[in-house]
């Protein structure tokens, strides 16, 4: 792997100081990303999925957070040696993130549209007037009437809120999108409205996207390749179709067992035992091993590097050839 | 048999712009040792309907009859006896624990205002409790932030088994849950209801794990129900407009079947004074003049309760 990707990450390293403990935040990810294709990072609360996400835009809290090793190359410029003030030219006009909770990441006492003018005014050199103006077809391209410009974000519901983060987002055409859980705060009418109105303007500009979710369905529907993350690490990486339909780690296949079927009616669910490692005091063999049915005396001693069950799909689990169903 | 049955409920809430819908004429009637889900979106009045039953907060009209007693009006001690029989598990385990008690602390306090046990019972009875819910001993003395959200789920599971109840709220109790820590949770009710018979109204917006839990389910929207049937019949065959568009929207780890997916226009109206028609009407595809009339809840098919007007003619039946 070593031609020029549209984002390739190698051996991140992250990590966090709180009273006094080292957490081992991201711990040696590798990941890859070609252009115009979103790859979901899946795991649960506490893997690292976010702190990946915002250490590609270099917006990790200082000085608690620290990039112990790796590099985050877009296009082959590494984010992690970027100046201060070449980050600033590429946040929100060539990465762009759209969080989870729309009501946080939005100005309470500025209109809607100020904000996302604000941003086109700050990356291109526009006018107050046509600033407003790209803002006001922003709006209508999410699906909100331009004329609702002047409002204020508490006159919109959550769904259209979100919107808003949207079309704020996507105002200076960015070439990756970082989307963190977008539509885990909507109910599932909105955020249907909201996944398929992201999909048409991912096809219609060509934008690459960075897709966070704890959610295996929204993967199903949106994403063209899968890092499993647990526990900083990514423990499986492949397109969709292998991490669907050939998911090799046991906890890759403990997440499929543990979603109740919406079609299939099970009497009981499979239990991943147990919980995530404790990220400040991580086990020294493979991190899944306390919890991990087939962990064998070595996994809990030995680290094993990622490797090649097929052709493009890795899987960091040295036995997953090797389990019994 | 029916342990609780429920007769035009309503609640309504006052608001600077008139009267707030949130439950309107609800009817339903729950089995005993059954589970009856109630799904909808945020706002559509679900958790209002179970803190309403269980006598949280009083009603506006309408009837509750648990176990063949009439519950609408009770006194202030009756009010305090039914707690015995009726227990609610709330969605946040981070908010509905007291944070300066400890586990056994939160656990005997049902023990003690409604059994009134001593001090030795006491003791003997958190040991079980926490052995039912699976928290291991050691987490006695531990207080509600030095666990996880599983555990703490776990211990308002215990709270409420404490009282010895036949009846329970579960207001999306695993919503805040990670999945693997949810198919643990969820495991533990359904276990809990093998070996003690209970019945349960399980509140949630997850259609997958009402799928899971449920032998009946009632969609809500707007603070009515839009229709009730048997868990397979409603998955198989939703007969309202809104059903089947929630059941489409919801995204399926499944990469090779894509679901046809009806995208609903527009939102939630507002369930202040809303008009006496059909609520869905506004973001309904099928919408005509009839459903601005009055819409009942009615047996389309056995057991199957539909309100909507055009019901026949949709589903060809």
């Amino acid at each position: 792997m070593t031609e020029q990707r549209f984002l390739k990450i190698r051996d991140l390293t992250i990590q966090y100081t709180s009273g006094g403990q080292i957490i081992k935040a991201v711990n040696g990810v590798n990941l890859d990303l070609d252009e115009g294709k979103t790859l979901a990072l899946v795991g649960e609360t506490g893997a690292g999925k976010t702190t990946i996400a915002k250490s590609i835009l270099q917006i990790l809290p200082h000085p608690q957070s620290k990039v112990v090793s790796g590099s985050i190359e877009l296009n082959g410029e590494d984010m992690i040696k970027a100046s201060e003030e070449r980050l600033r030219q590429i946040r929100g006009s060539e990465i762009a993130m759209i969080f989870q909770d729309p009501m946080t990441s939005l100005n309470p006492v500025m209109t809607v549209g100020d904000q996302i003018a604000e941003v086109i005014e700050h990356h291109q050199d526009s006018t107050d007037k046509s600033a407003i103006d790209r803002a006001r077809e922003m709006l209508e391209l999410v699906g909100i009437p331009g004329d609702r410009i002047k409002e204020y974000p508490h006159q919109f519901s959550g769904g259209m809120k979100q919107r808003v983060v949207i079309a704020m987002a996507l105002a200076c055409n960015p070439k990756l999108l970082l989307a963190d859980e977008p539509t885990s705060a909507l109910d599932v009418t909105i955020q249907a409205q909201v996944l398929e109105m992201i999909a048409k303007l991912r096809d219609q500009f060509n934008t690459s996207m960075v897709l966070i979710t704890h959610d295996l369905g929204i993967v199903a529907e949106a994403a063209d390749t899968v890092a499993i993350i647990y526990a900083g690490e990514v423990l499986e990486y492949g397109n969709k179709e292998q991490i669907f339909h050939r998911p090799q780690h046991p906890y890759t296949k403990g997440l499929f067992g543990a979603i109740p079927n919406l079609y299939v009616k099970a009497r009981r669910l499979h239990n991943i035992e147990g919980l995530p490692p404790d990220p400040t005091n991580l086990p020294v063999g493979c991190c899944f091993a306390p919890r991990c049915p087939y962990a064998r005396e070595d996994c809990k001693t030995t680290k094993f590097e990622a490797h090649e069950v097929e052709p493009g799909h890795l899987c960091s689990c040295a036995y997953a050839e090797h389990l019994e169903d | 048999m029916s342990l609780l049955e429920i007769k035009d409920l309503k609640k309504y809430f006052s608001t600077p712009r008139g009267q707030l819908h949130a439950v309107d004429d609800v009817t339903m009637s729950i089995n005993a040792g059954e589970t009856m889900g109630v799904v909808g979106e945020s706002g559509c009045g679900k958790s209002t309907l179970g803190r309403t039953i269980i006598n949280l907060q009083p009603k506006t009209a309408g009837q509750v009859i648990f176990d063949g007693r009439d519950i609408t009006n009770l006194s202030k001690r009756e009010s305090k006896n039914l707690r015995n029989e009726m227990q609610i598990i709330f969605q946040d385990p981070y908010s509905s624990l007291n944070p300066r008690y400890t586990v056994a602390q939160t656990i005997q306090m049902p023990l003690k205002t409604l059994k009134h046990m001593n001090k030795a019972d006491m003791e003997a009875e958190t040991d079980r409790l926490m052995d039912m819910v699976g928290l291991d001993q050691r987490f006695r003395l531990s207080y509600p932030h030095e666990l996880d959200g599983g555990r703490r789920q776990r211990i308002g599971i215990a709270r409420a088994l404490a009282a010895n109840p036949k009846f329970i709220v579960c207001d999306e109790p695993v919503s805040a849950l990670d999945v693997s820590i949810q198919a643990q949770i969820l495991n533990l009710l359904m276990d809990l209801q093998d070996k003690f018979g209970l019945t349960y109204m399980f509140i949630t917006h997850n259609m997958a794990v009402v799928r899971h839990i449920s032998h009946n389910i009632s969609v809500m929207y707007l603070g009515q129900l839009v229709e009730t049937s048997p868990t397979d019949d409603l998955f198989e065959h939703p007969l309202h407009p809104y059903t089947k568009a929630l059941l489409s929207a919801i995204p399926v780890p499944d990469i090779d079947h894509p679901l046809k997916r009806i995208v609903l226009q527009g939102e939630l109206t507002s369930p202040i004074e809303p008009g006496v028609g059909c609520r869905f009407a506004a973001r309904c595809p099928y919408q005509t003049e009839a459903c601005n009339e009055k819409q009942e809840l009615r047996e389309v098919l056995p057991n199957h309760f539909v309100s909507c007007c055009k019901v026949h003619e949709l589903n060809n039946i």
